[in-house]
C-alpha cells in the first residue's frame, strides 16, 4: 500500500480499488440500545437486505470489520472498550454513527453516566439522526459512504468533512 | 480346613485392596497429567450473547463454570435521576426508552401513577386502546426472543422470519402513533389520537399472520430435536428459588407459579373484560420458558382480536388542565409487561416534575438470578440460560 499513502497510485487504478472497496464492506455491528433494534432490522431482516447493497454485516470479530456501526448510546463506562475495539481495526476503516445517542447524547444530553457524542472519542464518517432512525435512514448513510468512499482519494483521508443524512443538523 | 478357608479368604481380600490402591495411584496419575487450572472466561460487554452489554466474568473449570457475575452498568442512562427534571409529559419520552423492545408497556404505569395523583381517570375507550397497544408491545416484544432464543442456539433461519413478521406489527403500531419503536402516545388522561380508518381490520389479518408464525415456531424451534436436547433440563430454576429472587413474568410462570398481574393486579385496563387465560409449565427449565413465551404470544393475538371486537364508544380524554401539575402525594403502579412486573413509585412534591421516581423493573431481578443459575453448568448452556431469561439491557441498567 505504499503507492497509496503516498499518493503517486494511478488515478484509474486508485478508481479501481475504490470501486471493489467501496462493495466489499464489512460491517461490525456495535449495537448499544434501542437503535441495535433497528440496525438489526436493517442488517438482518428480509424486508431491509443490506447486503444487496454490498455490505457483509457478519464478520467475527473487529479485526476483519471495514466499518463499524455505533447504535445506540455510548456510556462513559462504555467508551474505553469501544475505544480498544476500534483500535483493532484495520485500516482504512470507517465509522457511522447511528442515531441521536451516538451523535450527541439524545434524550439523556443531561445525564451524567452518557458519553454526548461518540464523535467526542473517535473520528465519524457518518451521522445518522433519529431516535431510532428507520432501518431505511442507516441504509441511507450506508449508501452516502460508498459514495464517499468511491470518490476518495486514500491519501487524502480525513480530510474531507462528514456526511449527515437529511442534509440538515443533527437533531 | 478351617484355616486354610481364613487364609483363601484374607487372599481375596489383598488382592482386591492391592487392585484398588493401584486403580487410586493410575486416577492420581491422570488427574495430575490433565489437571486443568482454573481460566477466567470474559464475556461481553458486547457479545451477541449478552442481547447488547451486560457482562459476564465467568470462572472456569475446564469446561464446567464454577462461578459466574455479571457486571452490570453499561447500560446505565440515569433515568431516575433524570426523571427528576424532566415535566411529566415529557417523563414518558424518557420512559419508553427503558425497555425498548416494547415500548409502550413502559408508559402505562407510569401514566397509571399520575392519573391516581392528579385523581383523573382516563375514559373506557381510551384505556381499550392502551390495551390494544400494550399487548401488541408484547407481541413485538416476545417475537424478538422467540427469533433470538433459536439464534443463540446456532438455528439462525428462525430470526430471520421473526424479524419478517415483526415488521407487520409495528406498521399497526406506527400507523397508530407515529412510531415503530418509541411511541410516545400515553398522555396523563387518555391518549394523544383515535384509531386511524381501517386500522382495525387490518390489524386482525396482523394478528393472524403472527398466529401463523407462532405456528411456524412452533414446528422449526419447538419440535426441533436439537432445539430440546440443549434446552430441557438446562437451567432449572424450582419455583420457590425463582420466588425468592424476585423473579416475574414468563420466567416464574415457567416454573409452574400461576400469577399475572393482568388477571391478578387490580388494573384498570381492559384485561378483566377479556377472556383469556394464565399460561404455565410446571418444568422451570429453559425449554418451559420458551414454551411459556410462546404461547402468551398466541394468546395475545386473541386478546388483541376482543378488544378491537368490543371497543367502546366515546372520547379519548378525560379533561385535564394544559399545564400539569400533580398534586402532592405518593403513588405505586405495576404492571405485567412483556419482560415481567414493572412498577413505578412516583412522589410529588405538587410541583412540574416529580420529586423522585423510582423504577422497579423485570430484568433486573430476573438477571439476578444469574449468577445462582450459571453455577455449575457447561459453557455452552450461558447461552442457553442467558438467552431463555431474556432481559433487555435498558431494563437492568435503567
Ligand atoms: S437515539 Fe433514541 S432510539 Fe437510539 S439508542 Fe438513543 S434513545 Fe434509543
Amino acid at each position: 500500500m505504499g503507492l497509496v499513502d503516498s499518493g503517486k497510485m494511478p488515478k484509474s487504478l486508485t478508481k479501481l480499488l475504490n470501486i471493489s472497496r467501496k462493495y466489499s464492506l464489512w460491517v461490525y455491528q456495535w449495537g448499544l440500545a434501542c437503535c441495535a433494534l433497528e440496525m438489526g432490522a436493517a442488517f438482518g431482516s428480509p424486508r431491509y437486505d443490506v447486503m444487496r447493497l454490498g455490505v457483509i454485516p457478519f464478520p467475527a470479530s473487529p479485526r476483519q470489520a471495514d466499518l463499524v456501526v455505533i447504535s445506540g448510546t455510548v456510556t462513559d463506562k462504555m467508551v474505553p472498550a469501544i475505544l480498544r475495539l476500534y483500535e483493532q481495526m484495520p485500516d482504512p476503516k470507517y465509522v457511522i454513527s447511528m442515531g441521536s445517542c451516538a451523535n450527541c447524547g439524545g434524550p439523556y444530553w443531561d445525564s451524567y453516566s452518557v458519553t454526548k457524542g461518540i464523535d467526542q472519542v473517535i473520528p465519524v464518517d457518518v451521522y445518522v439522526p433519529g431516535c431510532p432512525p428507520r432501518p431505511e435512514a442507516l441504509l441511507e448513510g450506508i449508501v452516502l459512504l460508498q459514495e464517499m468512499i468511491h470518490n476518495e482519494d486514500p491519501a487524502e483521508r480525513w480530510k474531507g468533512d462528514p456526511i449527515v443524512v437529511g442534509g440538515g443538523e443533527i437533531s | 480346613m478351617t484355616t486354610d478357608h481364613i487364609t483363601a479368604e484374607l487372599d481375596i481380600n489383598d488382592n482386591e485392596q492391592l487392585r484398588y490402591i493401584a486403580a487410586q495411584a493410575v486416577d492420581a496419575r491422570v488427574n495430575v497429567e490433565l489437571e486443568t487450572e482454573g481460566m477466567t472466561l470474559n464475556i461481553g460487554p458486547q457479545h451477541p450473547a449478552t442481547h447488547g452489554t451486560l457482562r459476564i466474568v465467568a470462572k472456569l473449570d475446564g469446561e464446567q463454570v464454577i462461578k459466574a457475575e455479571p457486571i452490570m452498568g453499561y447500560m446505565h442512562r440515569g433515568y431516575e435521576k433524570l426523571t427528576e427534571v424532566r415535566t411529566y409529559p415529557q417523563v414518558t419520552t424518557l420512559v419508553n426508552r427503558i425497555d425498548w423492545v416494547g415500548s409502550f408497556a413502559n408508559e402505562v404505569p407510569f401514566i397509571l401513577a399520575a392519573e391516581d395523583l392528579m385523581e383523573v381517570e382516563a375514559p373506557p375507550r381510551a384505556q381499550w386502546i392502551r390495551t390494544a397497544l400494550f399487548e401488541m408491545g408484547r407481541i413485538a416484544n416476545i417475537m424478538l426472543f422467540l427469533g433470538d432464543m433459536a439464534v443463540q442456539l446456532g438455528g439462525v433461519t428462525a430470526v430471520f422470519y421473526a424479524f419478517r413478521d415483526r415488521e407487520f406489527v409495528l406498521n399497526q403500531i406506527e400507523s397508530v402513533t407515529g412510531g415503530r419503536f418509541h411511541p410516545n402516545f400515553n398522555r396523563i388522561g387518555g391518549i394523544k389520537d383515535d384509531l386511524p380508518a381501517g386500522w382495525i381490520a387490518e390489524t386482525k389479518s396482523v394478528m393472524q399472520k403472527v398466529r401463523d408464525f407462532c405456528d411456524e415456531m412452533e414446528d422449526l424451534v419447538v419440535g426441533n430435536e436439537i432445539f430440546q436436547l440443549r434446552c430441557r433440563g438446562v437451567g432449572v430454576i424450582p419455583a420457590e428459588v425463582g420466588k425468592a429472587y424476585g423473579l416475574s413474568g414468563a420466567n416464574l410462570r415457567a416454573s409452574g407459579v400461576d400469577w399475572d398481574l393482568r388477571r391478578d393486579g387490580d388494573s384498570r385496563l381492559a384485561w378483566k373484560d377479556l377472556d383469556w387465560k394464565v399460561w404455565t409449565h410446571p418444568d422451570g427449565d429453559s425449554f418451559a420458558r420458551y414454551w411459556v413465551r410462546l404461547q402468551e404470544t398466541r394468546e395475545a393475538t386473541y386478546m388483541v382480536e376482543q378488544i378491537l371486537d368490543g371497543l367502546p364508544t366515546g372520547p379519548i380524554m378525560a379533561k385535564v388542565p394544559r399545564i400539569i401539575k400533580v398534586p402532592a402525594g405518593e403513588s405505586y403502579v405495576q404492571t405485567e409487561n412483556p419482560l415481567g412486573v414493572m412498577g413505578y413509585y412516583v412522589i410529588s412534591k405538587g410541583e412540574l416534575t416529580p420529586f423522585r421516581v423510582k423504577i422497579r423493573t423485570a430484568s433486573f431481578s430476573n438477571m439476578s438470578i444469574a449468577p445462582w443459575l450459571l453455577e455449575g453448568v457447561y459453557v455452552p448452556d450461558i447461552a442457553t440460560i442467558l438467552a431463555s431469561l431474556y432481559f433487555i439491557l435498558g431494563d437492568i441498567d435503567r
